[in-house]
């Protein structure tokens, strides 16, 4: 069963062609891994499926049910997604377990007391309790985004999207964010996932998809796409990651 | 070698006392210039403040018509009497602060809400508060005052009171509600769009997202221009008297106009400075706390 299915999406910023007959499958359980140069069009695919953007053409499906269909209600499609960015985006004016309930709270009309439960019980498994009180100010980049992970999946979405969650981040806090990843995916977490660490997307995914000009040009394993690339622009783009030395 | 040179400066002192750091022949050297430098700078700045300020006080004082300013402006005997009048004045202004500053905070509120607002339901609203704002902030408030003052009356509703105070602390907050309205606005615009684009990938509705996730960064990044126009709010206030309502400036006006001496203007001055010096500096205050905030945001 497909969790997420995108069909022919096309997306413009006026004259510019951002993606264009993009069709992808999630089947549940699974990671899919976008890869490809900054402008390649793998931000905004997130931000499509999220809503976040208006498709301007093709359709996006969640368990089935049309999500790109201009009547659906967006709040509605949003509470069975999550989305973590780049620049972690927490709220500067609440703490740590608020920024948590948040969501379980005021969307999902969880009772306080077993909201916060939860989310303690997050913080814990992922070695951040001590820090529940504390302001998002306080915390390291790395703190911050696992505290961004743990409220995206503290709603238990249905797919989890993480828009280079590891690209604002000191190369030393890479692995505590990457680590905590890592464990959702054994957790059968559905994951969408646009990254630059190749070694990391070599781990997770099911499924890696190079883009390039908003097209997914070449698909397979990891070991196909990003060990045994068959295209030249694949090939070119793994050599300057690897040069940038990611790999 | 350092360790065995003598410990006569202060510094040297004081600095192994706490970790045995003796600093250099060098670092000692640095410190005297410093100090050097430092006497220098205050003895040059009392010099340039004792010229430009007794300077200024010798023009003043030397002028013509001093003698008589100082007699009619500075007389703090009669001032004394007059005192509790005055005083009894400016009551009358600080509550009607306190009544507007309610009333305009709610008013700009909406203002504000309706004027960021991006459903198509609101479209009126937002067009009704766009001409307000741009009414009540381009005509001045002692216009507004005469207009509402003179011309609410001049209806003859029997249902709205004819009280003076009541129709000068309506003509206030119509006006201050407009400039209060554009600070929210702004403090609301300032948020990032990604706080939004967060709070609403997480299921939170349009209006969810501003109650608890735009407005309350909105609200503390406007503060000190808030507090700006309190300020500021409370110094206005002093128009209402134009309607003939007894506030600190036209109490002031009666009794100079009766004993043709304006120390009574003073007298209100200096009230009105009591109030609004500590309020100003502690809105610098706010305000300077509110930019290290930010700025330790920029790093984290």
């Amino acid at each position: 069963m497909n969790v997420l299915e995108i069909k022919n999406v096309r997306k413009t910023f006026g004259a510019e062609v951002v993606l264009s007959e993009l069709s992808l499958a999630v089947p549940e359980h699974t990671a899919t891994v976008l890869i490809g140069a900054s402008g390649s069009g793998k931000s905004t695919l997130l931000r499509c499926i999220n809503l976040l953007e208006t498709i301007d053409d093709g359709s996006i499906f969640i368990d089935g049910q049309e999500i790109s269909d201009p009547a659906i209600n967006v709040d509605e499609v949003r509470r069975k997604l999550g989305m973590v960015f780049q620049s972690f985006n927490l709220f500067p004016h609440m703490s740590v377990i608020d920024n948590i309930m948040l969501s379980p709270v005021r969307v999902h009309g969880i009772a306080r007391e077993q909201a916060r439960a939860e989310a303690l019980e997050l913080l814990s498994r992922f070695g951040l309790s001590d820090k529940a009180n504390q302001f998002p100010d306080r915390l390291s980049g790395g703190q911050q985004q696992r505290v961004a992970i743990i409220r995206s999946i503290a709603v238990r979405p249905r797919v989890l999207m993480l828009d280079e969650v590891t690209s604002a981040l000191d190369p030393v806090l890479v692995n505590e964010v990457l680590s905590i990843v890592r464990d959702l995916k054994a957790d059968g977490m559905t994951m969408v996932l646009a990254t630059h660490e190749m070694g990391f997307a070599t781990q997770v995914a099911d499924e890696v998809c190079f883009l390039e000009s908003g097209r997914i040009v070449e698909r397979g394993t990891a070991e196909q796409v990003i060990h045994n690339p068959q295209r030249e622009s694949t090939q070119e783009f793994l050599r300057r990651v690897h040069e940038a030395g990611r790999l | 070698m350092s360790t065995h040179e003598s410990p006569t400066h202060d510094n040297v002192g004081r600095a192994s006392s706490r970790d045995a750091w003796n600093p250099s022949q060098r670092e000692r050297e640095r410190i005297a210039l410093r100090n050097q430098i430092a006497r220098k700078r205050v003895l040059v700045a009392g010099l340039s403040s004792l010229a430009v300020l007794g300077g200024l006080l010798t023009v003043i004082v030397s002028s013509p018509g001093w003698k008589v300013v100082n007699k009619t402006f500075f007389d703090w005997n009669y001032g004394a009497t007059v005192l509790h009048v005055v005083a009894k004045g400016i009551l009358t202004n600080i509550g009607l602060t306190i009544v507007a500053s309610i009333a305009i905070g709610v008013v700009a509120m909406c203002l504000a809400l309706a004027r960021t607002s991006r459903s198509a339901a609101m479209t009126p609203f937002r067009i009704l508060a766009t001409g307000y704002v741009d009414i009540f902030r381009g005509v001045p408030l002692l216009l507004v005052i005469l207009l509402v003052g003179f011309g609410v009356p001049a209806l003859r509703i029997k249902t709205i009171p004819n009280s003076v105070l009541l129709l000068g602390t309506v003509a206030v907050v119509l006006t201050y509600s407009a400039y209060v309205a554009e600070v929210i606005r702004s403090g609301i615009l300032s948020v990032h769009p990604s706080q939004r684009a967060a709070a609403r990938s997480l299921g939170l509705s349009q209006s969810q997202t501003l109650r608890h996730v735009v407005l309350p960064q909105a609200i503390k990044r406007v503060i000190p221009p808030l507090l700006n126009d309190l300020v500021a709010l409370l110094k206005d206030t002093g128009l209402v008297s134009i309607l003939g309502v007894i506030d600190a400036v036209r109490a002031g006006q009666i009794e100079a106009s009766r004993t043709f001496n304006y120390t009574p203007y003073v007298i209100a001055a200096i009230l009105f400075l009591i109030i609004t010096i500590p309020l100003t500096r502690y809105t610098d205050r706010v305000l300077l706390r509110s930019i290290s905030r930010q700025n330790a945001e920029g790093t984290a």
